[in-house]
């Protein structure tokens, strides 16, 4: 049949001449091939203690963020429960009281912010559904750990550093 | 026979059985490294800077490992085997002139512990020996894929001897001596008589030969079948654990640096390099620069070894035992022949 493409290529099966039969060439030929790779820098990544750099809009660790008055900017409004499709969020919101306005910027904030890091996807749909801009995905990659009960993140590692330490 | 002379071989001895086991402990670091590099990696890099203790680390590891003697063995062969291997590996250096006589005191030193007649004889022979090695302990481990690696190492040992054999009497009609000494005295400096005075401008055809049959006597890839992993688990040394293992593995790299060195002493030159008595060094410095000269070839050699297992894949059984009788001896037999005609003519 006449081949739709033009990627049909005849193949001939030629009798080999003598130099192809002597086999001493061809590993010559492949002696210097290998050659040239040995002085080629190595493509290894000595991991831990060299790291892979990440693209700009990788999907790592998340993190909780704060205003530029150091305040929580989480309101505990569980949209990104929501929309987590792994569901490996959950929160429990609290009621900011007088005197705790340079801790929580709405009146609202999450008394209880858990991420199950061996549920999370990575997928970043947390970060698109979070309307007051609290919760990015620009951590590193998630370290080890032995039990499962570890993986499960609280405030304590989720949210940033306060500004002025 | 005077005391001061037992010594001086018992040192030379030591010498020479500490240097081939520490080449061959460096050789399986290098064969790791080499591999690595050919394949864009880094290879070993952990056990000390750029990974120079791992043969330690290897070494440590094998002599810990528990030790499995199958219950259906025989006994004292499967004791013997790796015992053999590496015996015939390590005697095989006693005959390789490492060097020009060392010239301490009053005292002349001899750089290579005898000097037979017949020291390409006595190579072949110990060659030959190491064969049994193999295959007592391929019998001894009482297991299908041990003997069949055990026939084929036999076999294609057998097959190879012959065209090595006959590829070594072409370079004999040469040099007219057996001495491995006299060989290498032969080919002194680099230049003489409008030709080069290395072996291998002399006969190149026969060391290609040679080489090839090197690398089948030694079992290295691509002639690799004994040990071929994907047909035979481990070939012959599938039964075999700890530092039997060890020994069967080490005895292949001891074997690779003997044959390295006997190709640099008939074909390179051995201790001889270019301009060794234009420079106006001492005798004993030409002397100590000949051993570096010799080292370096050998080092030259088992690179090669390895450059050549991470290129090339492995024969088939039937294509190593075509190329062994069908290609490589009538061309040694045509090589005979075409030495003795150039031998008459250019006399």
């Amino acid at each position: 049949m006449e081949s739709l493409t033009n990627k049909k290529k005849v193949l001939e099966a030629k009798p080999l001449n003598f130099w192809e039969r002597a086999y001493l060439p061809a590993i010559a030929q492949g002696l210097s091939i290998t050659i040239k790779h040995f002085f080629k820098k190595p493509v290894t990544i000595r991991y831990p203690e060299e790291k892979r750099e990440f693209s700009e809009n990788y999907r790592g660790l998340h993190s909780l963020k704060r205003d530029e008055e150091g305040r929580e900017r989480c309101t505990a409004c569980g949209l990104c429960a929501l929309s987590c499709p792994a569901e490996a969020i959950t929160m429990i919101a609290g009621e900011r009281q007088p005197g705790e306005e340079k801790l929580y910027r709405e009146e609202k904030y999450a008394a209880v912010y858990e991420i199950n890091m061996l549920r999370c996807i990575f997928c970043g749909l947390c970060e698109e559904a979070c309307p007051k801009e609290a919760i990015y995905l620009d951590g590193d990659i998630v370290p080890s750990d032995f039990l499962r009960k570890d993986f499960i993140y609280g405030k304590d590692k989720l949210v940033e550093a306060p500004l002025n330490q | 026979m005077e005391l001061a002379l037992v010594l001086e071989k018992f040192i030379l001895v030591a010498i020479i059985f500490g240097i081939s086991l520490v080449t061959a402990m460096y050789s399986t670091y290098a064969e790791r490294k080499v591999a690595a590099f050919l394949q864009d990696r880094v290879g070993p890099n952990r056990a000390g800077p750029f990974g120079i203790f791992q043969p330690m680390a290897d070494g440590a590891k094998m002599f810990m490992k528990e030790e499995i003697i199958p219950t259906q063995s025989s006994g004292l062969l499967f004791i013997v085997g790796p015992s053999l291997a590496i015996l015939t590996a390590c005697i095989g250096s006693a005959v390789i002139p490492w060097g020009q006589k060392l010239t301490i005191g009053s005292r002349v030193i001899d750089l290579q512990v005898t000097d037979i007649n017949v020291g390409i004889l006595y190579i072949f022979g110990v060659v030959s020996l190491g064969v049994y090695g193999i295959m007592i302990g391929g019998w001894a481990s009482n297991n299908k894929y041990s003997l069949l690696g055990a026939i084929r190492a036999a076999s294609q040992n057998i097959s190879y001897e012959i065209a090595m054999g006959l590829s070594i009497i072409a370079l004999l009609m040469l040099t007219g001596t057996l001495s491995l000494r006299q060989i290498a005295e032969q080919q002194h400096g680099f230049w003489s008589n409008g030709w080069f005075t290395w072996n291998v401008f002399r006969q190149p055809l026969g060391f290609i030969i040679f080489i090839i049959c090197a690398f089948a006597e030694t079992n290295r890839s691509p002639f690799d079948l004994p040990e071929c992993e994907t047909e035979l688990v481990g070939g012959y040394h599938t039964e075999y654990s700890s530092m039997k293992l060890g020994f069967y593995l080490f005895a292949e790299y001891i074997n690779m640096f003997i044959s390295s060195a006997v190709m640099a002493t008939l074909y390179f030159g051995g201790f001889n390099f270019p301009f060794m008595h234009h420079l106006g060094l001492s005798e004993n410095l030409v002397t100590i620069l000949g051993v570096v000269a010799l080292f370096i070839k050998i080092i030259f050699f088992i690179f090669f070894f390895m450059w050549v297992r991470w290129t090339i894949p492995r024969f088939r059984y039937d294509q190593l035992m075509d190329l062994g009788w069908k290609v490589l001896i009538p061309l040694a037999i045509a090589n005979i022949v075409l030495t003795g005609v150039f031998a008459t003519i250019f006399k």
